[in-house]
């Protein structure tokens, strides 16, 4: 289905482009036909941008991104079967126009044909879907709806399409607890139906809940992947098992792991590249910047 | 309204509201109404007076206001009032003509450039610059030499493909901070088409914006009408507001008291781009929903 393979995105930064930030650094992952497969790293670690970049909206440095064995290809076509609900609900609404005019756009370019009435329901269940009231939500201006709504929109506006694969940015940060499990069993359903999702998130308990597998980033790069309950029960990296153990402590602040002094993949050729521990259980070396 | 009505006609719905709110947004109406009756005048006040020739000797000279001659006479013995009429058509059309060319190529080379970036961006900025710092009246004296500026046309179409280099950048600004906003790459994931984006999604969050724009250039496309006239380049026959005030300069009919001269064509320029102003301070309200609803 999706494929990911060595993608690197380095970004011009500073005055005059002078400096460099890799942002995404040989990242290679699958994700498979109706399998959810959560990104899981802490801010900035570059889960958005390859987000952005498996959606075609911003550029990739190297590597390649294919779709059922396609390289992205932005454009109608495309986006047919492939979409995203982006991070940040309130920069997704143009503040001049109502919020529902992204059902419209969608509209306008798939289903033109499509009777005014016809569509009108097929929005209204898409609404309910995402356990919205639409008499509350439609017609109105953005700023007149709350984070949690906008962000439930988006994720309805992608279900009005026929995806095949959907680049979920975390879709839950503005729900509270009651509507993300609606939300969570929502992607489940969808994913019965042969739906793939990359699941970007930060939040480790509900990654747990929804994706077969896992892979946890760390400054743009892959430190561990595999199948969802091995990372979590049994992760091999000193990162993993510090995000995965880490429990908020009062005034003391986040301390990184500390890097090993021998690396336990270092010699088993997880050079520069991810060393498989178990069968499809992948590790990065500890030792970052020596290997 | 119910969404049953709001959903298949949405486009439509908005454009509709605006209108709603533009005509009960007094700033819009007044400015608009000021801009309209001067320009009507500038239109239908020559064929109304029936004189064709502003500049002729109608009475004698420095005649101040009367029934007959509503602005008084020149030092020349013109009729003050038939020289603001036919000015006031030269002035709005220079105006028109010169900031609406200058407000399409600001718009089309501001919006290319702001959108694409990269290689695009450079070559575009880069001439941009050149056409900034080209000396313009320098360029419009060969231009005039070689060729001749006769007409108001002529003048107002290289006042436009000379004035539009700050706008274009101001635009360019405008179009790069709101292109990176989530909303374009939703429209992207829409299927819509770049020129679409930029028409519908990015345009209309500057509209008032854009609309100042024009103003702006239209007023400075009057003023650097009325240099050009003054220093002999402006079109051979016929007379502006910016002609009448340098006249009035030249005949020094402040030091005279000859007021009727100078006020009326002064006055018209500040109110043609005051009210301009105002009707865009009521745009903005009509625009911005935000800004509705206090
Ligand atoms: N347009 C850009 N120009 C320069 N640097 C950028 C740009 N966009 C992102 N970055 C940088 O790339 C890195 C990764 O950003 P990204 O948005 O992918 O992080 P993230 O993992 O999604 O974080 P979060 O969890 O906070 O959303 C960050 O260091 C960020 O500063
Ligand atoms: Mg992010």
């Amino acid at each position: 289905m999706l494929k990911v393979e060595n993608v690197t995105k380095v970004y011009k930064v500073g005055t005059f482009g002078g400096r460099t930030l890799t942002a995404v650094d040989a990242v290679s992952f699958e994700v498979r036909p109706g399998e959810v497969v959560s990104l899981i790293g802490e801010s900035g670690s570059g889960k958005s941008t390859i987000g952005k970049m498996i959606l075609g909206l911003i550029p990739m440095t190297g590597g390649t991104i294919t779709v059922d064995g396609v390289p992205v290809k932005p454009g109608r076509d495309y986006y047919r079967s492939v979409q995203g609900v982006f991070q940040d609900p309130f920069s997704c609404y143009n503040p001049v126009f109502k919020a529902d005019r992204v059902f419209q756009l969608i509209k306008d370019s798939y289903y033109p044909s499509v009777p005014g009435k016809e569509w009108t329901e097929r929005v209204h269940s898409a609404i309910e879907d995402v356990r919205l009231n639409p008499r509350e939500v439609l017609g109105k201006f953005p700023h007149q709806l709350s984070g949690g709504q906008l962000q439930r929109l988006l994720i309805a506006r992608a279900l009005l399409l026929d995806l095949k694969l959907l680049i979920a940015d975390e879709i839950t940060s503005m729900l509270d607890a009651s509507t993300r499990i609606d939300v969570l069993n929502l992607l489940a359903e969808l994913k019965g139906r042969g739906l793939s999702v990359l699941y970007v998130t930060h939040d480790l308990s509900l990654g747990h809940y929804l994706a077969e597998r896992t892979v946890v980033l760390r400054s743009g790069a892959v430190v561990e992947m595999g199948l969802t309950h091995k990372v979590f029960d049994d992760p091999l990296h000193p990162y993993t098992r510090q995000l995965l153990s880490s429990v908020p402590r009062l005034h003391a602040p986040w301390e990184d792991a500390p890097p090993v002094e021998t690396c336990l993949y270092h010699e088993r050729g997880a050079t520069g590249g991810l060393y498989e521990a178990e069968p499809g259980h992948f590790v990065a070396c500890a030792k970052l910047d020596d290997c | 309204m119910t969404a049953t009505t709001a959903l298949p006609t949405e486009e439509r719905v908005v454009r509709r509201e605006a209108l709603y709110f533009a005509v009960r947004n007094p700033k819009l109406v007044i400015g608009f109404s000021i801009v309209l009756v001067l320009a009507l005048t500038g239109l239908f006040g020559p064929v109304i007076l029936g004189v064709d020739a502003p500049n002729e000797y109608v009475a004698m000279p420095m005649l101040p206001p009367t029934s007959e001659y509503w602005f008084g006479t020149t030092t020349q013995g013109q009729d003050v009032f038939v020289q603001f009429v036919y000015g006031l058509r030269t002035t709005i059309l220079a105006g028109a003509i010169g900031g609406g060319i200058a407000a399409v190529i600001a718009m089309v080379i501001g919006f290319v450039a702001g959108y694409r970036g990269g290689m695009v961006d450079e070559v575009l900025n880069m001439l941009t610059n050149i056409v900034l710092v080209i000396p313009t009246l320098a360029v419009l004296l060969i231009i005039n030499a070689y060729l001749g500026i006769r007409s108001v046309g002529m003048q107002a179409l290289l006042i436009g493909l000379t004035s539009w280099p700050w706008a274009a950048r101001a635009i360019r600004a405008q179009t790069f901070s709101l292109r990176s906003r989530d909303f374009v790459d939703l429209a992207r994931l829409s299927g819509v088409g770049t020129p679409r984006i930029i028409a519908r999604e990015i345009a209309p969050n500057m509209s008032s914006y854009l609309f100042m724009t024009f103003i702006l250039l239209f007023g400075s496309s009057v003023l650097i009408a009325a240099s050009l006239d003054f220093i002999g380049l402006g079109p051979t026959e016929g007379v502006s507001l910016g002609l009448m005030l340098q006249n009035a300069t030249q005949w020094s009919a402040l030091q005279l008291g000859l007021w009727w001269w100078f006020v009326p064509p002064g006055a018209a320029i500040t109110a043609v781009v005051g009210a301009l102003y105002v009707a865009n301070v009521g745009l903005d309200e009509v625009f911005n929903p935000k800004l509705r609803e206090t």
